[in-house]
């Protein structure tokens, strides 16, 4: 006999897959038990009262039955719908991208509730209207931290001295800066983005980092570096990272 | 359902196998449609293999609204009697059945395929979008209608599209939302609670 077994958990909605005539596959982020890829059903069905409560990008609580093989949502309530993310396409793609990595840097059943708290924060910071792009390398850099990635931007990693104000390299497979001598081939990282990383890096909360007024062409060197080295860690592209860099030519182009 | 440790002649496992891989077919599922298939007379089941092979190689996309269609055009953009200057976007050829089941419609269809969503893998250049866009620039019309779901994914794809026909100088809009007829109150979102109110209509 298997015990049948309910619990409770609040969430946040990563991503969703259509199943058989009116269900869906829901993969959720927990608190307390990290990524779980669950099941609704019905919730197609456009009277269904649980559809609404389990959009994508939703932090809501769930009420949950143990199953076989996916635990079954039986109630849903949205406690933040993000409204002003949703009502806007930039910060929306934001949100995708915050939930992509997510998605990817974790593994089912994994614990993780710094992780968590970072990106209920994330995606809060982009409803109350705060940059997006610096919120995206806030967030990064928090996701890393939480991830055991954290980059080292104090010292070379090759030789261990602590780095000068000047030109120095980026070096994805070591995780960290290498000073000009250590340097070789990797990607230069100027002066002003090592200092706004280390800034974010250490900011205690978001408070300060919205203080700092990043000009478009640092704030682009900054995304690419991250990129490199994300892109190294996951060995592939994020999707929504592709999407971003099309609303912009959309934007510049006009 | 592992059968390759039960004695089941090797054709009929291999059906088995091939339902199951259908959405909404589990293994029970699978094994009763073959058993049934094993007991219909040949000429039914002719029919069926015939059936399915031909809705693979008989069928193709509308070269103007990408709906399914047996020839280049669809019936619905080779109609006389259909209004050539509004076009309803639709994220599947399902949806293009359930609009015209109301009879209401009398404009053309535009059907993407999918929906923007980047965790899923698809991304605007994978969609219909561009050929839409290239379709109303040739033939100015004087609506389009975002008919996407109403919902994350749905919206993303009406806003990037917004996006993409605002400089066209075309009018656009969205269907309705809110309250599902039959539906009851007490059971429906705050989202969908303030769009209803948002989009009420005036009685007198």
């Amino acid at each position: 006999m298997t015990r049948f077994h309910v619990y409770h958990t609040e969430a946040v909605i990563l991503r969703r897959l259509d199943l058989g005539e009116a269900d869906r596959v829901i993969v959720i982020f927990t608190p307390g038990r990290g990524k779980v890829e669950t099941i609704a059903k019905g919730v197609r069905r456009i009277t269904s009262r649980r559809a609404g409560h389990l959009e994508p990008l939703t932090r809501a609580r769930l009420l949950l039955a143990q199953g076989r093989q996916l635990d079954v949502i039986t109630q849903a309530e949205a406690l933040d719908l993000f409204p002003n993310l949703r009502a806007d396409l930039g910060r929306t793609a934001a949100g995708f991208y915050l939930a992509e990595l997510v998605d990817r840097f974790t593994e089912p059943q994994q614990p993780n509730p710094g992780l968590y708290r970072h990106l209920v924060e994330g995606l809060k910071l982009l409803d109350l209207g705060q940059d997006p792009d610096l919120v995206r390398r806030y967030f990064e850099l928090r996701l890393l931290d939480a991830a055991g990635f954290r980059p080292e931007l104090h010292r070379c990693l090759e030789c261990g001295r602590e780095l000068e104000p000047t030109a120095n390299y980026f070096s994805p497979a070591s995780g960290g800066v290498l000073c000009p001598d250590c340097g070789g081939r990797n990607r230069p990282v100027s002066v002003a983005a090592l200092k706004v990383l280390r800034f974010i890096q250490s900011a205690p909360a978001y408070d300060q980092v919205a203080r700092l007024r990043v000009r478009p062409g640092l704030m682009r060197e900054l995304e690419l570096l991250l990129r490199d080295y994300l892109r190294f860690l996951l060995e592939r592209d994020l999707k929504s990272a592709a999407f971003l860099d099309g609303l912009r030519q959309l934007s510049a182009g006009g | 359902m592992d059968l390759s440790t039960v004695p089941v002649a090797e054709p009929v496992s291999r059906l088995i196998a091939e339902l199951e891989k259908l959405p909404g077919i589990g293994p029970k599922t699978a094994q009763r449609l073959t058993y049934y298939i094993l007991r219909q007379p040949e000429v039914e089941v002719r029919s069926l293999a015939q059936a399915l092979l031909d809705v693979k190689t008989r069928v193709r996309f509308c070269a103007e609204c990408f709906n399914i269609s047996e020839d280049d055009l669809c019936p619905i953009c080779r109609s006389p009697d259909r209004d050539r200057a509004v076009i309803c976007v639709m994220e599947e050829p399902l949806h293009v059945l359930a609009l015209e089941r109301t009879g209401k419609y009398r404009g053309l269809y535009h059907v993407l395929h999918g929906v923007i969503s980047p965790l899923n893998g698809v991304l605007p250049e994978n969609l219909k979008i561009a050929e839409l866009i290239e379709r109303v620039q040739r033939h100015p019309v004087r609506e389009v209608i975002l008919a996407t779901n109403p919902n994350l994914e749905g919206d993303t794809t009406a806003s990037y599209i917004f996006k993409l026909l605002a400089p066209l100088g075309v009018k656009v809009s969205r269907l309705a939302r809110g309250l599902p007829s039959g539906g009851e109150l007490d059971y429906a979102d705050e989202r969908t609670m303030v769009e209803a109110l948002d989009g009420r209509r005036p009685l007198n």
